[in-house]
This record gives C-alpha cells, structure tokens and sequence, in this order.
C-alpha cells in the first residue's frame, strides 16, 4: 500500500490483460441485465395479467388485451352470492386471533430464547422449531377427531389453534433474534429510577423492540392469511375462508372471478410490502422470514 | 439485586421455565399431541370407527398400494427439482443483485416482492401466464411463434408437473436468493479481494471462495424448503395430475372419505410424510453441526 500505483491505460503487454478485464466486465453487464428483466418480468407480469383479467369482459384468443372491458367479475365478486365477504371477515378473524395468540404465547419463550442462557436450550429450540420441518397438516389431521369431541371443529378459535401450530415457531423465531440484539440494560436503569414494570414494558421495552414486533406479527397474520387444507380440515367446510372461496374458481370457474378475489387475497401482503418497504430498500432481508408463507 | 436474587431464588430458578411454558404447551400439545394421536390412528386405535385393535395392517395397505410409490415418487420428484433449480437460479440473482449498479435497489426490492405473496396467488397467476390460452400464449401468438392455444405448451395439469415447479419457483428463488444475500453481506469482499490478490481468476473465486463461503446457510434452507415443498397440498393439488398426484394430497383424500374406517389408511401414509420430515430435520442437524465445526 505504500507503492504508488500507476492511473491510466497502461503500454505493452498490459493493454491484452485491460481488454480482457472489459470484455469480462461486459459479459457481466449481460448476465446483469438478463437477471434484472427476469425479476421485472416475472413480478410485473403476473401483476397485470390479474389485474387484465380481472377487468375483462370480453378476451377472445389471441388478443392480448381484452376487447371489452368490464366490471362484472367484481361485481359478482362483491356480492352476497359468491361469499367472498363472509369468508374475507372469517380470515381476518382468525388471522387476528392467532396473531393473539401467538403474540401471548410467544413473546415469553422469544425473550428467553433471545436473552438468557440455560440448560436444555437447544433442547427447547428443537422442540419449537419442529413445525417449521414436519408438516402441520399431519398434526392437524391427528388431532381433527379430538378438536371434534370438543367441539372445536368449524369454530374461530379452533381452527386459530390449529393456525398456531406453524405460526408459533416463526413468531418466536424472528422474536427471539429481536430480544438477541437488544439490551435489558435500559430496564434495569428504569427499574432503579423508580419506574413501574408497566411503565418500564411501555416506555423502554417496547419502543425498542417495535419495530421487530411489527414484522413478527404481520407474518404471524400472513402465515395464519395463507392457509388452506389445515382450515379446510378443522373448519370442516363450513366456516369458510377467502383461499377456500378462491379455490374452485382456479380450478375450472370463472377466470375473472378467480382473478379478482386472487387479487383481494393478495392485498394484506401488499401492505406489508409497502409497510416494510423503507427497511427493504436498504439492501436488509427483514423480509427472509416471509419466505414460508 | 444479588441480594435480592439471594433471597428469591426459587422465583428466579422457576422465571425461565415460566417464560417457556406458553409456547412449549401450544407446541407441545397441539403440535406433537396432533401427531401421537394420528400415530394412534394410523395404528388401528380409532375408537371413534370401532378400531381399537392396534396393527400394522394400514401401514402394509398404504404402503402395498400402487398409487403410494408413484406418489412417493412424484412428491420426491417436484420436492427436489424445485429445490435444486430455486438454489442454482437463487445463486446467481445474488450474486449480481449483491452489486451496486443503477436500478440495483429496485431491482433487489421487486425480488423480494414474492415473499409475503400466499402460494395460491402464485398459482393463480401461474394459470393466467401459462394456461394454452394464457397471456404468454396470445404474446406468442402476436410474435407469431403460436398459431393456435393448442399449439403452446401444455405445462399444468401436465406429467412433468412443470406448472406446480413454476409455482414454487416462484417463492423459494426469493427465499433462498434472501439468504445467500444475507450471507454475502456478512461475508464481505475480504476473501474475494484476497484470492484476487494471489492471482485467482473469476471463475476460480467463484468455485474455490465464494461457493464455499455460501454453501452452510445455503444447506440449510434446502432442507426448509425441501420439507415445504414435500408437504404442500394445494399447489399439487390445482396445478397437478390428479393421477400421480403428491403424498399429501393422496394422504388428504383417503382421510376425507366419507367412511371413517379409510382414516387410519390416510393417517398412515401422513405419518410417513411425517417420518420423511423427521429424518431430513436430524440431517439439518447433523450438516449444522458439521457446517459449524468445519
């Protein structure tokens, strides 16, 4: 580093090794501009085709875009027969819930996962972390005949409690790194100044872990938002959610239909994109945890 | 404090197990209680259908049926393809997204869009792009290159399960793709500069430090999206074969049937997916531990 180094095009031999250098650089521009349309194409056209679809009223092959336009699919979407706002409130019900739920059950194991070291603690970590390997259907499917004697079956609660299964490991998951990178030693200095345990959750404990909490429970929501054969099972058919009103539309019903509630399905991980969009587009993976939804 | 602790010490001994207990109940309970109790099912214990002999006889039809194996084979099929095609595709957009250019950002952003998005978005929007009669099809048809619907290629409900690969691709690149960003940044360019340094080409600081640097977190999300795409249903479900379908949906139909007394057999083939899962999380295990210690 104490050499000075020579700026400029170099003579001689050197210029062969330059050109090579270029000629890689620009066989990297390619590789960069292919990968980059790929990302644009496969997000934006999915995107549009849904929402085309879901506008079209007339769309004979092999336009390729719709002749008429037309607000019947949602119309019909909207209305009291396709069922897509009662099964819209059960989801939003039960995701809310089991976010509930998870959070109550969680937020201890998370904070003494993240902060304190004690015996059989990977012991615990396994156990926890178990659903996010095995399959929560399996469970569910062994457990349908006990949640029907206690008459858990086609209710709210029961089949949050069955949301809870793969929703719990990922709480605590995201939660635990959370407390992992946070100091009690605020609290400890709050406590001494004379401040009540509420006050100190209030004003020391939860303005820090804000933020962290936020994306626990927006994927907490998604993960419960997403599931379908394990309500399918425990709701026995009857409480209905929006993934269960969408299925046989993607089937062989209506396309448009099936395009507009796709697109009323998708709108909760709209928000959380735009909600977390400022951390996103500094280079951070907040988002990696969304991955299993 | 220490002398408070002193004078507590049961309420601190007891402050940890407490703080567990919540959520070692729910998983615990409904979790493991969910998979002993379809153990005891697929068993024979099935009071509720009048079985309470226990026999291995559900385990020996599952298994003895045609339909398993192809099953078997089929969810084996998607489950390692769509893993392996997610890494190698994931990989490479790192790799280019890791550097700074114009419209990198965004670029990263609409990456990651897939993420929070539910699988059935993903196929819904699988069917609009690539049904015969789909977007791409008529954008052939306006290149010239499709005559008829007819003539694109039929790629859902189809043998190869292209269209339920597409649909998990769709997520897990992202996914895996996140995780070997994340990676890459931790690392930073030291190693690289380093090889760079000592006279190694592009492609040897590829093959000889970076992949090496990537490869342990890597491992580990093959065997969480391994395990997922093993056990998903409803992807198969929309975008396969009815006949060869995936162990979960075959496992989901026979304990949909009407008759109860068909459960243990749909229980049974659930609890091998089950056993599958357990024997891949004891491998992530072991390459964990392996990958720490080397």
């Amino acid at each position: 580093m104490t050499s000075t180094s020579t700026p400029g095009p170099a003579p001689g031999p050197d210029q062969a090794v330059s050109e090579r250098r270029l000629a890689g650089r620009r066989q990297i521009n390619w590789l960069r501009w292919a990968t980059v349309t790929v990302i644009v194409v496969s997000v934006v056209l999915p995107g549009v085709s849904l929402l085309l679809r879901s506008f079209a009223f007339r769309w004979h092959y092999p336009d390729v875009l719709p002749g008429e336009w037309g607000l019947d699919a949602w119309a019909y979407t909207i209305d009291d027969t396709s069922r897509v706002f009662e099964s819209l409130g059960n989801s939003l019900r039960i995701a809310l819930l089991t976010t509930t739920l998870a959070l109550l059950v969680g937020m201890p194991a998370a904070r003494a996962l993240g902060q304190h070291q004690f015996r059989g603690k990977r012991m615990v970590e396994w156990i926890l972390m178990m659903p996010i390997i095995v399959p929560s259907l399996v469970a569910a499917m062994g457990i349908h005949i006990v949640f029907i004697r206690l008459g858990l079956t086609a209710t709210v609660l029961g089949v949050s409690l069955v949301h809870l299964i793969p929703a719990t490991p990922y709480f605590v998951l995201v939660m635990s790194s959370v407390f992992a990178n946070y100091s009690p030693a605020l609290e400890e200095t709050a406590r001494t100044l004379g401040a009540s345990k509420i006050r100190v959750f209030r004003y020391v404990t939860l303005p820090a872990i804000s933020s962290g909490l936020l994306v626990a429970c927006l994927f907490t929501f998604l993960i419960s938002w997403s599931q379908y054969v394990t309500t399918v099972l425990i709701g026995s058919g009857i409480l209905i959610t929006l993934p269960m009103v969408l299925f046989p539309f993607l089937g062989q019903g209506n396309a448009a239909v099936a395009a507009s509630i796709t697109l009323i399905f998708v709108a909760p991980a709209v928000m959380v994109l735009i909600l977390t969009s400022r951390s996103l587009g500094r280079g951070s993976t907040v988002m990696g945890g969304f991955g299993k939804v | 404090m220490t002398l408070e602790r002193r004078q507590t010490p049961l309420r601190e001994r007891l402050k940890i197990p407490l703080m567990l207990t919540p959520a070692l109940a729910v998983i615990l309970l409904l979790f493991l209680g969910g998979l002993v109790a379809g153990l005891m099912q697929s068993l024979g214990y099935f009071p509720a259908a009048g079985l309470t002999e226990f026999t291995f006889r559900h385990y020996v039809d599952a298994v003895a049926d045609r339909n398993f194996l192809v099953s078997l084979w089929t969810t084996f099929r998607i489950a390692f393809s769509v893993t392996l095609l997610s890494t190698v595709f994931a990989v490479g957009a790192a790799l280019v997204l890791r550097q700074r250019f114009p419209g990198s950002r965004l670029a990263t952003f609409l990456f990651q869009i897939p993420l929070p998005v539910p699988h059935l978005v993903a196929a819904s929007a699988v069917i609009l792009l690539f049904a015969q009669s789909g977007l791409l099809s008529r954008i052939g048809a306006a290149l010239g290159l499709v005559d008829a619907p007819g003539d694109f290629p039929a790629i859902l409900y189809d043998n190869a399960s292209i269209g339920v690969m597409l649909s998990f691709m769709w997520k897990e690149i992202p996914f895996v793709g996140l995780v070997v960003l994340a990676i890459l940044q931790s690392v930073g360019p030291q190693y690289e500069e380093l090889a760079q340094t000592l006279g190694a080409t592009k492609r040897q600081r590829l093959v000889h430090v970076l992949l090496p640097l990537i490869m342990p977190g890597v491992v580990s999300t093959w065997i969480i999206v391994f395990a997922f795409t093993f056990a998903n249903f409803e992807i198969p479900l929309l975008l396969g074969r009815s006949f060869p379908t995936t162990l979960p949906v075959q496992a989901f139909r026979e304990f949909q049937r009407p008759e109860l007394t068909s459960r243990p057999k749909g229980m049974a083939i659930a609890i091998v997916l089950a056993v599958i899962t357990v024997l891949l999380l004891i491998a992530y295990r072991r390459l964990a531990r392996y990958s720490r210690s080397t």
